[in-house]
């Protein structure tokens, strides 16, 4: 896995082009308004994501971000488009064919208890993905076990105990481990520090950052803690309502945002200060979030926009705006992406 | 007189691996309308003690004891199966902190909202389903009306968790348990939900006891804060000065650990050193003392009670020996 470090111009490990995911809901309503309708979870999503490179995807709840993941490592179907891998394509590959590639794209899910099953172990969980894509003997896989619970934490000698025997953040970290297991190259992580104390939050994020170096791993980083999105992630994408609205790196995102959507989001995060909480300046966004099933005109953003009534032609509630770059003249080395029809 | 009052609380599970002390001697009260913030490292038994005061510990191999557990006047350690589940997600109402494991997946979401408030307060199904379409709104759930027709795997992970919380919030409870309700939250929604509690309890005297490692949520919602390590209290405080001057090493070890949006990025985030400790093997004297920059021998034996600080007047305890000193030298007692 030690590949020399690659340029960004190289091909990209991961390249996602207009990927989209419908899932038909409905049966609301009495008898005869059974006929499904849309919803679009995921719509046109494009990027990038380079060898030992980190790419946080942020956004509202709702908006599309476990849906992408659970494309990427072909849990879920794309509805269209491309998902290249090294530049093999992998949306229409069968179970049988990605077989092959689960050892070099794991994923951390979102809902750990979910994702462990209740009736292995620990250790069994942890060795049974070595048992199947490597050759070592049992004693080597029940060691190397022991080994990424200790990188993780835990306490190597709860190898023997079952999931529902740990806390919720124990359990989050037993999710983390596996994904390691395989040293895989590009692991998918799904809100995987939210439930951890931020001591041992950091200690993960510092192990993440570790392993990336070491093996040149790429990541593709889903959380709600900007924080923390701010200390791992190099790019940083804000998905609203299933689209990409903004695409920069950290710096960029974090000190000019350029999305309306992203500047609410910003104001919004909590600090560990019981005076400055009292005091702060939060953008509210009024309104309802809107639906995936009826999406609004325009700038999907639009009906909770306090810049949407400036914007001339009532453009906003008209015409979609497209993902198009800022001016970087300062950095052409690193694009600034933005939905919007702000100037 | 206290709205609950805990005395004395223990959890210890019995396992192969001996006895997991879970919890180990926990003491507090909640008073009406009170936000009662309650941190700690993962594994410390946050949400154990929670479980145990709604009587939902699995026994075996858990093992409750305690002097007592009152709530309203009543002790809830003697109260039958059937008194306990009739207080549950009524007088008392819990957010798991694992919203899946705690929803039916075969039942639609709106079927398993509308059964609280059928089985609770006897409405009937058309009423419950209006209120339920209403609470689904209240947690920013667009298109609440269809979203009651979904199975819990139709939703976002954040969705599943405001469908917990719009469950816990329907019977308008006496005592509200948040365990890390806000995870899987957007900042804005997340600020939406806060608000929400906030409403209840001004409204309905509601009192919280809000679990979470989002140690600005805490700052910006609770009253007083409790910070937990291996089973025990080690700090209990009011919420600003607990935040100006943290005193048990633990607490400025986790405070010190935040990350901020302000700072270099790139340079490794601070944590505290060694690992957490063994729950069915803990040291004699201080849990934390191995981790402990300002341990002591004296720190490696005998009881460590959770104490005022001789001339503090905040109403603030702490379970260090060294208290009075590191307050000294961090800012001084006040
Ligand atoms: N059934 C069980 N058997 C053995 N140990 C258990 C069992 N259930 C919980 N524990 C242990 O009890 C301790 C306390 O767990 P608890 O869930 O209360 O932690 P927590 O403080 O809520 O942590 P987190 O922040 O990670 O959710 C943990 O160390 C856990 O491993
Ligand atoms: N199997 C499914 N059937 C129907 N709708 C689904 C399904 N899976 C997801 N959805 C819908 O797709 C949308 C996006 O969900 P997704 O889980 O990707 O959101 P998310 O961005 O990960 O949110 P969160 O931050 O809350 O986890 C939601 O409206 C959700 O209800
Ligand atoms: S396009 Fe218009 S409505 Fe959309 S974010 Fe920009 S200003 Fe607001
Ligand atoms: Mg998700
Ligand atoms: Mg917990």
């Amino acid at each position: 896995m030690s590949t020399p470090v690659t340029k960004a111009t190289d091909q990209p490990l991961l390249a996602v082009r207009d990927l989209s995911k419908h899932f038909e809901v409905g049966r609301s309503g009495g008898l005869f308004s059974s006929r499904p309708r849309l919803l679009r979870a995921v719509e046109g999503v494009s990027f990038d994501l380079h060898r030992g490179q980190t790419m946080g995807l942020v956004g509202e709840s709702g908006c599309g971000k476990s849906t992408t993941a659970r494309c990427i490592v072909g849990l879920q179907r794309a509805s269209s488009g491309s998902i290249r891998l090294d530049g093999e394509e992998l949306t229409t590959l069968s179970a049988r064919q990605w077989l092959p590639h689960r050892r070099r794209v794991q994923m951390i899910f979102q809902d750990p208890y979910a994702s462990l099953d209740p009736r292995q172990t620990v250790g069994s969980i942890l060795a049974e993905p070595l048992a199947i894509h490597s050759t070592e003997r049992p004693k080597a896989r029940r060691l190397r076990a022991m080994a990424l619970l200790d990188a993780v934490g835990l306490n190597p000698r709860h190898l023997n105990r079952y999931p529902h025997e740990f806390s919720g953040g124990q359990r989050q970290r037993i999710g983390i481990a596996r994904a390691l297991a395989l040293e895989p190259e590009l692991i998918i992580c799904d809100e995987p520090v939210s439930a951890l104390d931020v001591s041992i939050q950091a200690q993960v994020i510092n192990l993440l950052k570790e392993l990336q170096q070491r093996f040149n791993l790429a990541y593709l980083f889903i959380a709600h803690d900007l924080a923390v999105v701010r200390h791992i992630c190099e790019r940083v994408a804000v998905m609203y309502l299933g689209r990409i609205v903004e695409e920069a790196d950290r710096d960029t995102l974090f000190t000019n945002p350029a999305h309306p959507y992203t500047r609410a989001l910003l104001s919004a995060i909590p600090v560990p200060d019981p005076a400055a909480e009292a005091t702060r300046n939060r953008i509210l966004l009024p309104g309802d979030v809107p639906s995936p099933v009826d999406p609004p005109n325009g700038c999907p953003f639009h009906p909770r926009c306090m810049h949407a009534p400036e914007i001339p032609a009532d453009a906003c509630t008209r015409d979609r705006p497209q993902l198009l770059p800022r001016d970087t003249a300062s950095r052409p080395d690193s694009p600034h992406h933005c939905a919007c029809h702000l100037p | 007189m206290a709205l609950l009052d805990v005395q004395n609380l223990s959890v210890r599970f019995d396992t192969q691996d001996g006895s997991v002390r879970a919890v180990d001697g926990v003491s507090f009260q909640l008073e009406e309308g009170e936000t009662l913030g309650l941190v700690g490292e993962s594994g410390s038994g946050k949400s154990v003690t929670n479980l145990a005061l709604m009587g939902l510990v699995p026994a075996p191999p858990g093992v409750v004891q305690a002097d007592h557990i009152n709530f309203a006047g009543r002790d809830l350690l003697t109260l039958t199966a059937e008194e306990l589940r009739q207080l549950r997600g009524n007088e008392i109402s819990m957010i798991f902190q694992d919203p899946m494991t705690s929803l039916n997946p075969l039942l639609t979401v709106g079927r398993q909202l509308s059964e609280v408030l059928e089985i609770h307060q006897g409405l009937s199904r058309r009423e419950a389903d209006r209120l339920c379409a209403a609470g689904l709104a209240d947690v920013g759930i667009p298109e609440p009306e269809t979203r009651l027709a979904a199975y819990p795997h139709e939703l976002s992970g954040g969705m599943r968790q405001r469908v917990m919380i719009a469950m816990a919030l329907l019977c308008k409870p006496r005592v509200l348990i948040a365990d890390e309700p806000t995870t899987a939250l957007d900042v804005t929604i997340q600020a939406q939900i806060l608000e929400l509690m906030t409403d209840l309890r001004e409204r309905h005297g509601t009192a919280i006891i809000l679990i979470t490692h989002d140690l600005g949520v805490v700052a910006g919602c609770a009253d007083r804060v409790h910070v937990m390590y291996a089973g025990r209290l080690v700090e209990t405080a009011p919420t600003a000065p607990l935040f100006s001057l943290p005193v048990h090493p633990y607490t400025r070890g986790l405070l010190a650990s935040v990350p901020t949006l302000t700072g270099d990025p790139t340079s490794a985030l601070s944590s505290i050193e060694g690992q957490p400790p063994d729950l069915a093997n803990l040291p004699a004297g201080c849990a934390f003392a191995p981790r402990c920059d300002y341990a002591e021998t004296r720190c490696r034996s005998g009881p460590m009670p959770l104490e005022a600080i001789p001339g503090e007047s905040a109403p603030r305890t702490v379970a260090c020996l060294l208290a009075t000193e590191i307050a000294a030298a961090s800012g001084g007692a006040r």
